[in-house]
């Protein structure tokens, strides 16, 4: 992680610069750990911050890894992840496990997984 | 064929699909980042968000710069079992005033691991009655700091800790301990969901005089 943190240092203008004025994704659609895969590669003249995300998540990514590698707060990233999505660059793999009931089956696999550890 | 590198093991399956995540919860200087450290394939990294405190999502804030926004930095780290299932173990700072932004950020979690030192109990108290009031299920996990030891009735008592909850002790800078701190989660969540999926064996009842 050799590039500064712009997301705590900055002026916060540059965060609004980089969403075009924007503060908040227009859904929930991107939990922490939602899996994000490129659907295209990066073209000429796109913002650097979405051909960044196209580069990192050639393989599945999570959003929160993508923020992290970016060196932005998640909820920015949330709002660029939804530009890509909306244009069809990225695609999204939400979690299964829903609230409250996490899934037998899939304990289970973390129980294995984390026995193999 | 993929070959298992270290280098592979810092990118996901291509076929990953389905995000996992455990909170680890504690005071400052607790041990949270050694112990995702101690079990994560990846160097933990640190991330942070910003969420405006009063009116989230209720008010309309696009595009109001000047709304007042709260930051919270936390870590992460990461396990991948398979092809499909990547767990993600979040270090989540106990102190109250990041609580809102906790039950946000983090539903849709696992369980949550509250990992105390006993020198500083009373550190755990606001955590420990957030997660119970939440209905997220946890487990403590005590952290040797070489202190005076504690017998686990002891801690129990001052941590006014319900019977059902598992309580272990550990090392975070051990990856076997901290493993089996996740594991003992894993299994505590298990009895919990167990009887809404499969009946759990009854005492066979008295027979009626």
């Amino acid at each position: 992680m050799s590039r500064g943190r712009p997301g705590r240092d900055d002026s916060p203008d540059r965060l609004y610069t980089l969403t075009g004025g924007r503060s908040r994704a227009g859904s929930d659609a991107f939990d922490l750990v939602t899996l994000v895969v490129s659907e295209s590669d990066p073209v000429p003249g796109m913002q650097s911050e979405h051909a960044a995300i196209l580069r990192m998540c050639r393989l599945p990514t999570a959003v929160v890894e993508v923020a992290a590698g970016l060196g932005l707060p998640v909820s920015i990233t949330r709002i660029l992840l939804a530009d890509l999505h909306d244009t069809g660059r990225i695609s999204a793999r939400h979690p299964r496990a829903s609230y409250r009931l996490p899934d037998h089956d899939i304990l289970e696999q973390v129980l294995v997984g984390l026995r193999n550890l | 064929m993929d070959s298992v590198t270290s280098e592979q093991r810092r990118t996901l399956h291509s076929t990953a699909d389905n995000g996992l995540k455990i909170v680890v919860v504690g005071g400052f200087g607790v041990g949270k980042t050694t112990l995702v450290r101690s079990v994560s394939e990846i160097r933990p990294l640190n991330t942070e968000e910003t969420m405006t405190q009063a009116g989230e999502g209720v008010d309309d804030t696009a595009g109001v710069a000047a709304k007042s926004a709260t930051t919270v930095a936390f870590d992460f780290g990461r396990i991948s079992f398979d092809a499909h299932n990547v767990l993600y173990l979040f270090g989540a700072p106990g102190q109250e005033r990041f609580w809102f932004l906790w039950d946000r950020l983090f539903s849709g979690t696992l369980g949550a691991v509250v990992l105390v030192d006993t020198r500083r109990l009373a550190d755990s108290w606001y955590a420990i009655d957030r997660l119970e009031h939440h209905g997220t299920p946890f487990v403590v996990a005590c952290n040797d700091f070489g202190g005076p030891a504690h017998t686990p009735a002891r801690i129990r008592g001052a941590l006014d800790l319900a019977d059902e909850v598992p309580l272990v002790m550990c090392d975070a800078r051990s990856r076997e301990s901290s493993k089996q701190v996740l594991i003992t989660l894993v299994e505590h969540l298990r009895t919990v969901v167990a009887p809404a999926v499969r009946p759990v064996p009854q005492p066979i009842p008295e027979p009626a005089p």
